[in-house]
C-alpha cells in the first residue's frame, strides 16, 4: 500500500531520493540529509504522515557514512507506514526534526546518546537513558560490552538562569486567572524532586518541578535510572535468547511483549505461527491488556486517594496470574511465547477457568465504577487534568490508550491485524477530551472488549499443530531430539548458533497495552541479532508529560502521571 | 478536697476512655478497612496462639514503635521539632475537658456532673483548642526542615483557617436555638421533645448546620477527604515525613484522639449526647429495675448464643492449625460462658427490686453507654468515609470552604435567627 505513496514520492522528489528498498512488506527511502527536513515536512503535510513512531540508528563501521538514522513514520488517516533514512558520520550534524514532530525531541536525543549521532538546531541535546557523566557511545560497534563506568553525581535540571525566568513568567500571569498578587522572586520558587523514588512515580523516574505555592511553574524530567542496555545486550544474544529479555520491558504486560517479539522475528524469517499458537497469542495478549489496564488504573485511583479500589482491581489481576503461572511456571517474567510457536500449550480446564475469572473480573469493574463514575471528587479531580489536544497527541507519539482518549479511534488490532484479530469482533473505546478522566475510562471500556476477544477465541481455538514445523526456527520436541538424528542436530544448531534469520530488516509491532509496541530488527545474517530497537509506548508519551502538568498542581501532576501509564522497565530499557 | 478528688477521678476515666478507645479505633480501622476492601485484615499477632481477631496488633505496634531507633533530619529545629508531636497529643486530649459524657451521679450527698470541667463558654473552648492543633502540625512541617513537609505544614495552615470560620458559623445557629455557649446546656436541651414526639436533637433543629459541621470537623481531623496535610502519594507523607518511632507513634495516636474527639462533638451537638430518645433522665430512673433485669436477661442470653457458636467452631475447626491457635474457639467459648454467668448470677440479687440511690447508678450507666454508643457510630463513620472517597485538590478544598460552605453557614445563621424571631 505505501507502494503509492513512494512512487509519489519519487516523482515529487526525483533525484533527492537516493535509493528505494522494500523488505518484509516495508518500503523505505533514503534520502540526502540535507532534504530530510523537506521530506518530512511534505510528508507531514501532503500525505498525511501525522506520527513519526520513532527514530532508530544503526552503527555500521565499515562504511564511510558509518550511522544510520531511520524515521519511522505512521499515516494513521491512509494507514500508510514509511522509513525515511539518511546516512551520516561523525561530525556531521542531521537537520533536527524536532520543528516538524514533537516526539523527535526524546526519539534524537536517544539516538545522539546512544551513537553519537549529532543533530543540529536541537532544542536541548542532552544524554537521555545513560547517566550525564558517562563517556562514549555504548550502541556502537566499537564500544566495549564489558567496559563499565562509575557515574554517581546527580544532575541538577533547573540552573539559576531558568529559575529567574520562570519567576519573570510567573509575574506576568495576571491575579485573575491564578497569578500571585506580588511581584515573584526567584527566592520565591521552590524546586522540588518528584522521584526517582516517590510514591507515586511507580518505577524510577525523576520529575524536578518548580514550584510557585504548589503550582508548577516548570518541569523536567529525567529517565534512565534503571537503564540496562537491553538493545546492547540483545546484540550479543542469539535471537531466542533475547526471549526472556522482552518480559523485563512492560513487566506488568510480559505475554504482550514477549508475542510481539517473536511476530517480528518470525517477519524476519519469513515465517507465520500455526493457527493455534495465534489463538494462544491473541488469548494472551489480551490478558496482559487486562492486567495492564487494571494495574494502571489501580494505581491512578490510588494517587487520587481512593484506596479502595486498588483491591476490587487487584484481586482480579491475582486471579489471573495465577492461571498465566499455570501457562508458562511464573508470574510476572512469563517467557512464553517461541518464535515460531509457544513453549507450552494451554492446559487442560484452562478455558473455564479464564471465563469464570473474567466474570469476577466484570464483578469488581462495576464495583469500581459505581465508586467513581459519579463521584463529584473523582471528577474534579480527574476531569480536564493533563488533557492533551488530538493533534498533540499525535504529534507527540501517543498511541494506545492515551491516544484513543483524544477521540481518535486507532487501534493496530484493526488497522494493521496480525495473530489474527481480523477474526475477533471488537470496538474500540474512545474517550473525547484526552484528560486524566477519559484515559481511565477507555482503559475501563477497552477491558470489556479484551474480556469479548477472549471468550471468542476460547470458544473458537483452533485444533491442530502449536509450533510450525520449520525446525530451522524452531528447536523440535524432544522425542525428535533424542530418536532421530535431525532432531538433535537442529536442538544443537538452534542451540549454539540460534536461529540463522536472514540478512535484512523489519520492523514487527503490535497493539501493547500501552499502545503501538515494536521491534526494528536488522540482520546480518549470523545467528544474533545485529540491533534491535524497541519501541516502546510509553517513551513518547513520557516525553510530552512536563508540557501537559506546566501551570497545574502537583496533585495534577500525580493524577496525570499516573494516568499516562509510565513503565520505567520499557522507559529505561 | 473532695473536688479536686472528684475532677481527678474525671480526668482519669475520660483519659481511660480516650485511650482505650484509640488502640479499639485502630484496630476498627484496619478491619473496617478490610472489610470494605475484600481482604482478611491483621491476623498474625498473638499471645499465647490468641490473636484476638486482630485486637493484638495494636499493642504488637505500640511496643514496635516504642523500640525503635528515633531517626531524626540533622537540619531540624530541634526544639520544635520535639515539641511538636507532644503538642499534637496534649491539644488533642485536650477537647475532652468539656464534652459531658453523662448527666450526674450523686455520691455522699454530693450531686457530680459528669463532665471534667464544666466550662460557660465550652463550644468556645472547643473551637479555639481545635484550631491550636494546626500549631503542632506547622511546626512539624516547618522544623523538619524538608520541602515536602513543608509543604504539608502550608497545606494544613490553609485548610484549618477556611473550616474553622465554618465550624464556628454552623455551631452559632446551634447556640442560638439553645441560647447557651455551654455544652451540658446544649446537650441537656436536646433532651426536649418538638411537637411531643420528635426528639429536639440538633440535628433535627440545624440539619444544614449538622452537615456544615461534620464536613468541617472531617477537614479537622485530616482525614481522607481532607488527609491533604499528609497527601500520601502527592508530598509522601505531609508533615509527619520525618517523624519516626515514638514521635511517629504521637501523630499517629493524635489522629485517633482528635477522631475521638469529631465524633463526641458531633454527638453531643447534634444527636443529643447522653440522652436516649423518648426515655428522659426520669423514666431511666422509674424504671430502672426493669430495665437493669431486661438487660442482665440481653446479656446472658446473647452471651450463651456466642458461647454456643464458638464451641461449634472449636468442633468443627479442632485441628485447623496444628499449633497454640486452635485454642482460640475454645477460650472464646470459655470468655462468653463466664459472662453468661456473670449476668444470671446478677439476676439472683434482684435486680427489679433496685432502690433509689442505684436506679441513678443504672440511669447513669445506660446515658454513658448511649453516649459511647453515639461516639462508636460516628468514629466508625470516619473509618467508613476514609476507605470510599478520593482525596480532593488544594483548590478545590478551599473552593468549598470559602465559596459554598461559608455563605451556607451566614445563610443558616441568618435563617435560623428569622425563623427564632418570628416563629
Amino acid at each position: 500500500m505505501s507502494q503509492k505513496l513512494v512512487d509519489k514520492l519519487q516523482q515529487e522528489f526525483g533525484a533527492d531520493i537516493l535509493a528505494v528498498s522494500s523488505q518484509h512488506g516495508d518500503e523505505t527511502i533514503t534520502v540526502d540529509k540535507d532534504k530530510l527536513l523537506v521530506v518530512l515536512n511534505h510528508l507531514r503535510d501532503h500525505e498525511g504522515c501525522e506520527q513519526l513512531s520513532d527514530v532508530v540508528g544503526v552503527h555500521y563501521p565499515d562504511r564511510d557514512q558509518e550511522f544510520e538514522v531511520n524515521y519511522l513514520l505512521r499515516s494513521w488517516q491512509n494507514n500508510v507506514r514509511l522509513r525515511v533514512r539518511v546516512h551520516t558520520t561523525e561530525g556531521e550534524a542531521i537537520d533536527s526534526a524536532t520543528g516538524i514532530y514533537k516526539s523527535a525531541d526524546w526519539a534524537e536525543r536517544e539516538v545522539y546518546d546512544l551513537f553519537g549521532v549529532d543533530f543540529a538546531d536541537h532544542p536541548d541535546l542532552r544524554r537521555i537513558l545513560c547517566h550525564h557523566e558517562f563517556e562514549g557511545h555504548p550502541l556502537r560497534k566499537d564500544y566495549p560490552i564489558e567496559q563499565g563506568q562509575e557515574c554517581s553525581r546527580p544532575e541538577h535540571l533547573f540552573n539559576d538562569e531558568d529559575i529567574a525566568r520562570a519567576a519573570r513568567r510567573a509575574s506576568g500571569i495576571k491575579p485573575e486567572v491564578g497569578g500571585a498578587h506580588d511581584e515573584v522572586h526567584p527566592s520565591d520558587l521552590l524546586t522540588v524532586n518528584l522521584g526517582p523514588s516517590h510514591p507515586a512515580t511507580h518505577g524510577a523516574l525523576r520529575v524536578e518541578c518548580l514550584l510557585d505555592g504548589e503550582n508548577i511553574l516548570e518541569a523536567k524530567s529525567e529517565i534512565g535510572y534503571i537503564h540496562r542496555c537491553f538493545e546492547k545486550e540483545a546484540e550479543d544474544h542469539t535471537w531466542a535468547q533475547v526471549m526472556p529479555y522482552t518480559d523485563r520491558l512492560n513487566y506488568c504486560s510480559a505475554m504482550a511483549n514477549n508475542a510481539i517479539y517473536a511476530l517480528a522475528v518470525e517477519k524476519m524469517c519469513g515465517v507465520e505461527a500455526t493457527p493455534r499458537a495465534n489463538a494462544i497469542r491473541v488469548i494472551v495478549s489480551e490478558l496482559s491488556r487486562i492486567i495492564d489496564h487494571l494495574v494502571c488504573v489501580c494505581a491512578n485511583l490510588v494517587d487520587v486517594g481512593a484506596l479502595t479500589n486498588y483491591w476490587y482491581l487487584y484481586n482480579t489481576r491475582e486471579s489471573i496470574y495465577q492461571s498465566l503461572e499455570g501457562l508458562c511456571g511464573s508470574r510476572l517474567t512469563t517467557n512464553y511465547a517461541r518464535i515460531g510457536g509457544m513453549s507450552h500449550d494451554l492446559y487442560d480446564g484452562f478455558a473455564d477457568e479464564i471465563r469464570t475469572k473474567l466474570d469476577e473480573m466484570v464483578v469488581g469493574n462495576n464495583e469500581v465504577m459505581k465508586l467513581i463514575a459519579r463521584n463529584r471528587i473523582f471528577l474534579d479531580r480527574t476531569v480536564g487534568v493533563g488533557a492533551i489536544s488530538q493533534e498533540d497527541a499525535l504529534s507527540w507519539g501517543f498511541t494506545g490508550p492515551c491516544l484513543r482518549a483524544t477521540g481518535l479511534a486507532h487501534d493496530l488490532r484493526k488497522s494493521a491485524p496480525y495473530f489474527g484479530y481480523e477474526q475477533y469482533e471488537f470496538e474500540i473505546p474512545t474517550g473525547t477530551d484526552g484528560d486524566s478522566h477519559d484515559r481511565i475510562m477507555v482503559r475501563m471500556a477497552e477491558m470489556v472488549q479484551s474480556r469479548a476477544i477472549i471468550l471468542q477465541a476460547l470458544d473458537n481455538l483452533p485444533d491442530g499443530p502449536l509450533n510450525i514445523e520449520d525446525h530451522s526456527v524452531i528447536i523440535p520436541p524432544k522425542e525428535k531430539v533424542y530418536n532421530t538424528i535431525e532432531g538433535a542436530m537442529n536442538q544443537f544448531k538452534l542451540v549454539y548458533e540460534g536461529i540463522q534469520v536472514p540478512a535484512g530488516e523489519g520492523y514487527g509491532f503490535g497493539e501493547g497495552a500501552n499502545g503501538e509496541l515494536g521491534f526494528f530488527c536488522v540482520s546480518d545474517g549470523t545467528g544474533h541479532a545485529y540491533r534491535i530497537k524497541v519501541r516502546p509506548p510509553c517513551f513518547p508519551i513520557f516525553s510530552a508529560f512536563t508540557t501537559l502538568v506546566q501551570g497545574r498542581m502537583i496533585p495534577d501532576a500525580i493524577a496525570t502521571l499516573g494516568s499516562l501509564n509510565i513503565i520505567a522497565g520499557e522507559l529505561d530499557r | 478536697m473532695p473536688i479536686v478528688l472528684e475532677s481527678l477521678a474525671k480526668i482519669v476515666f475520660m483519659f481511660l476512655l480516650i485511650m482505650g478507645m484509640v488502640p479499639a479505633l485502630i484496630w476498627a480501622e484496619r478491619k473496617g478497612a478490610a472489610f470494605i476492601q475484600d481482604r482478611t485484615g491483621p491476623n498474625r499477632a498473638a499471645i499465647g496462639g490468641v490473636r484476638l481477631a486482630g485486637l493484638v496488633h495494636p499493642i504488637a505496634d505500640v511496643l514496635k514503635l516504642v523500640f525503635k531507633e528515633d531517626v531524626q533530619p540533622e537540619a531540624r529545629h530541634k526544639a520544635f521539632y520535639n515539641l511538636a508531636p507532644w503538642l499534637a497529643m496534649t491539644i488533642a486530649v485536650s477537647s475532652y475537658a468539656v464534652i459531658p459524657f453523662g448527666d450526674f451521679i450523686t455520691i455522699a450527698g454530693r450531686k457530680i456532673p459528669l463532665v471534667v470541667a464544666d466550662l460557660q463558654v465550652g463550644a468556645l473552648y472547643v473551637l479555639a483548642v481545635a484550631s491550636l492543633g494546626t500549631y503542632a502540625v506547622v511546626m512539624a512541617g516547618w522544623a523538619s526542615n524538608n520541602k515536602f513537609t513543608f509543604l504539608g505544614g502550608i497545606r494544613a495552615t490553609a485548610q484549618m483557617i477556611s473550616y474553622e470560620i465554618s465550624m464556628g458559623l454552623a455551631l452559632m445557629g446551634l447556640m442560638m436555638i439553645f441560647s447557651s455557649l455551654r455544652i451540658t446546656d446544649i446537650v441537656a436541651g436536646q433532651g426536649d421533645m418538638i411537637f411531643g414526639f420528635l426528639p429536639k436533637w440538633g440535628v433535627v433543629v440545624q440539619p444544614l448546620g449538622f452537615i456544615l459541621f461534620i464536613t468541617a470537623v472531617f477537614a479537622e481531623t485530616n482525614r481522607n477527604p481532607f488527609d491533604l496535610p499528609e497527601g500520601e502519594s502527592e508530598i509522601v507523607a505531609g508533615f509527619h515525613l520525618e517523624y519516626s518511632s515514638l514521635k511517629f507513634a504521637l501523630f499517629f495516636m493524635a489522629e485517633y484522639c482528635h477522631m475521638v474527639v469529631g465524633a463526641a462533638l458531633i454527638a453531643s451537638f447534634y444527636f443529643g449526647g447522653y440522652q436516649i430518645p423518648w426515655a428522659p433522665r426520669a423514666v431511666l430512673e422509674a424504671n430502672a429495675g426493669g430495665l437493669l433485669t431486661a438487660k442482665l436477661i440481653g446479656v446472658a442470653v446473647a452471651a450463651s448464643v456466642f458461647a454456643l457458636l464458638f464451641l461449634r467452631r472449636a468442633q468443627k475447626e479442632k485441628n485447623k492449625f496444628n499449633d497454640n491457635r486452635d485454642r482460640e474457639p475454645v477460650l472464646g467459648a470459655g470468655l462468653w460462658i463466664l459472662v453468661a454467668i456473670g449476668a444470671a448470677g446478677a439476676l439472683l440479687l434482684k435486680p427489679w427490686t433496685v432502690g433509689p440511690q442505684g436506679a441513678e447508678m443504672v440511669a447513669t450507666v445506660f446515658q454513658i453507654s448511649a453516649f459511647v454508643a453515639k461516639v462508636v457510630f460516628f468514629a466508625w463513620l470516619f473509618i467508613w468515609v476514609r476507605w470510599t472517597l478520593p482525596r480532593f485538590r488544594y483548590d478545590q478544598l478551599m473552593h468549598l470552604g470559602w465559596k459554598v460552605m461559608l455563605p451556607l453557614g451566614v445563610a443558616n445563621l441568618v435563617v435560623t435567627a428569622l425563623v427564632m424571631a418570628f416563629v
